[in-house]
C-alpha cells in the first residue's frame, strides 16, 4: 500500500490510475455494447442474455455473484477515475491562476479539450442509465424485470428517450476518441513505432461503440425492432 | 513597418498588472522580435518612460532565455523557433500583436514579460545528472553507445530549457522539459545507475514546484522550438511507474523461512 499512496502523491501517479480504470472501463464497455447487439436477435435472445448475466459462473458461485462482482469492480473503477481526475483537474487548474488574455490551441483536438466536459457528461448518464434500464426507477412504465426486450421497446418508441441515448453514447465516442489512445500515452505503451496504429484503434474504437449502441434505440424509434 | 503592441506590463512580482498599448513605426521586415522590442524600449527611454523588461541571451535560438508569448503562442506563431529567431517579416503591417509573458504558478512574473523560471533549475538539481568520478580519465569508447540511441538521447538532450511547455500547455504542466531531462540522461550508460531514483525525485520536485499535470494534448510538442517529441513524456511516466510500483524498496533486508 505504500507504494500506492507513493504513487498517489504525484500528478503522474494520480494519471496511473485514471488510465488503470480508464482501461477496464473500456473493456467492460465494448463487451456491453456487444451484448446489446443481442436485443437484434430477437426477445428470447436479448433476456436469456441478460438472465445468463445473473447466473455467470452457475453452479459453482451462487445466483448473481459474478454479476455483483463486477458490478462492485466496475463502480471502484468509477469512483478511482473520477475521483482522481477531479484532483488532477483541481492541481492543473491551480497551476495556471492567471490566464492567458490570448491562447491559440495549435496541437490539441477537439474531443481531447472537451474530456472534462464529457466526463461530467457520461457520469450524469450513467446514473439516469442505471435509474433508467436497471432499476426501472425513470423513463420506462411499466418495468418488468427481466423482460428486457419489452422494456427497452417501450423505453424508445418515445422518441426523446432515443434520442437521449444516442446523444449519451456519441459523448461516451468523444470520451473514448482521446482516453483510449491517451490511456496507452500515459502508461507509456505508446511510442512512435505503434503511435499511428494505437490512435487508429482508439478512432476505431470510438465509432465501433457509437455505432454499436446507437443502433438499438435508433432501431426501435424507427420501428426496425418492435 | 507599424505594429501595435499590447504588451503585459507589471512592475514587480507583488505588482497588479495590466495590458499597456504601445505604438511602434519604421520597422523593417529584417529585424528580430526582440530588436523591435529593443527599439521600442530606446523610444520609451528617450521619452523618460520605463522600457519594457524581457528576457534574451545569445539570441540565436540556443540559450532559452527568450520567452514571451506572442499572440496566443509560445515564442510566436512559427513552429521550431525561438522568439530571437523571429522576424517582423512574419508579421503584416499595421498588426495589432498582444504580448504576455509564460503563465503558471510556478513560474512567477518578475516584471513585465520576465518570470522566474528557477523552478526548473531545482528540478533538475533533484536528478537531472550523472554521478561521476573524478578520477583518471577513462578510455575513449570504453562504454558503448548504439549510434541511433545516442542520437535519440541528444535529441531529448536539445532541450534548452525555455519553459515553452509549461507556457503552452493549457495545464501548465512540466512534463515534456522533465521528460526530456529525465530521457536524455536515462537513455545512456552513464546514466543507468540513477535512472529510477533520478526520475522520482524530478517527478516529485515537478510536483512540489506547483506545476499542472499532463492530459496528452500535445500543445507542448507544438510549442517546443527544439521539437523535442511527447514520446519522451511517455517514456518518463513508465520509467516513473517502474520505480515507484516495481523496484525494491528493501534492498538489502533479510527474509524468514516458513
Amino acid at each position: 500500500m505504500s507504494r500506492v499512496r507513493t504513487l498517489l502523491r504525484t500528478a503522474v501517479g494520480l494519471k496511473f490510475v485514471v488510465a488503470v480504470t480508464g482501461l477496464v472501463l473500456f473493456a467492460w464497455v465494448a463487451m456491453h455494447m456487444l451484448g446489446n447487439l443481442k436485443t437484434f436477435l430477437g426477445p428470447a435472445e436479448i433476456d436469456a442474455y441478460a438472465a445468463g448475466l445473473k447466473t455467470l459462473g452457475a453452479p459453482f458461485v451462487p445466483h448473481g455473484f459474478a454479476l455483483w462482482g463486477v458490478r462492485l469492480l466496475l463502480l471502484a473503477c468509477l469512483v478511482a477515475h473520477v475521483g482522481c481526475a477531479a484532483k488532477l483537474v483541481a492541481r492543473n487548474r491551480a497551476a495556471r491562476p492567471i490566464p492567458y488574455a490570448r491562447y491559440v490551441p495549435r496541437e490539441s483536438t477537439f474531443p481531447a479539450r472537451f474530456m472534462l466536459v464529457s466526463g461530467g457528461i457520461l457520469l450524469v448518464y450513467v446514473v439516469l442509465h442505471v435509474l433508467h434500464l436497471t432499476t426501472g426507477t425513470i423513463l420506462v412504465d411499466p418495468f418488468v424485470e427481466g423482460k428486457v426486450y419489452d422494456n427497452l421497446a417501450r423505453s424508445f418508441r418515445n422518441g426523446a428517450v432515443a434520442l437521449f441515448y444516442v446523444g449519451a453514447v456519441a459523448v461516451l465516442a468523444l470520451h473514448l476518441y482521446h482516453g483510449v489512445w491517451s490511456l496507452f500515452q500515459t502508461l507509456g505503451l505508446d511510442n512512435p513505432d505503434r503511435n499511428r496504429k494505437l490512435r487508429a484503434f482508439a478512432a476505431i474504437s470510438a465509432i465501433g461503440l457509437f455505432a454499436g449502441f446507437a443502433a438499438v434505440p435508433l432501431a426501435f424509434l424507427a420501428g426496425t425492432l418492435e | 513597418m507599424k505594429f501595435i503592441l499590447r504588451i503585459w506590463r507589471q512592475d514587480h512580482a507583488k505588482g497588479a498588472g495590466a495590458f499597456v498599448r504601445h505604438e511602434i513605426d519604421g520597422i523593417s521586415g529584417d529585424l528580430s522580435f526582440l530588436e523591435m522590442l529593443d527599439l521600442l524600449n530606446e523610444q520609451l527611454t528617450v521619452r523618460g518612460e520605463a522600457p519594457v523588461a524581457f528576457d534574451s541571451d545569445c539570441r540565436e535560438g540556443v540559450c532559452g532565455m527568450c520567452s514571451l508569448v506572442i499572440n496566443g503562442r509560445p515564442h510566436g506563431p512559427n513552429a521550431l523557433t525561438t522568439t530571437c529567431q523571429l522576424y517582423m517579416r512574419h508579421f503584416r503591417d499595421g498588426d495589432e500583436i498582444t504580448i504576455e509573458p509564460w503563465r503558471a504558478r510556478a513560474f512567477p512574473v518578475l516584471r513585465d514579460l520576465v518570470v522566474d523560471r528557477t523552478a526548473f533549475d531545482r528540478i533538475l538539481e533533484a536528478g537531472g545528472y550523472v554521478s561521476v568520478h573524478s578520477g583518471p580519465k577513462p578510455d575513449p569508447n570504453s562504454m558503448p553507445v548504439e549510434p541511433e540511441v545516442a542520437e535519440e538521447a541528444l535529441d531529448a538532450a536539445t532541450c534548452i530549457g525555455c519553459g515553452a511547455c509549461v507556457a503552452a500547455c493549457p495545464n501548465g504542466a512540466a512534463m515534456l522539459f522533465t521528460a526530456a531531462k529525465v530521457s536524455h540522461l536515462g537513455l545512456l550508460p552513464q546514466g543507468q545507475p540513477e535512472r529510477y531514483v533520478r526520475v522520482t525525485r524530478m517527478v516529485e520536485q515537478m510536483e512540489a514546484e506547483g506545476f499542472g499535470g499532463c492530459t496528452n494534448l500535445g500543445e507542448c510538442e507544438g510549442a517546443c522550438p527544439k521539437g523535442i517529441s511527447i514520446k519522451f513524456i511517455g517514456r518518463m511516466n513508465r520509467d516513473y511507474y517502474r520505480s515507484v510500483l516495481k523496484e525494491p524498496i528493501d534492498r538489502r533486508g533479510r527474509m524468514g523461512a516458513q
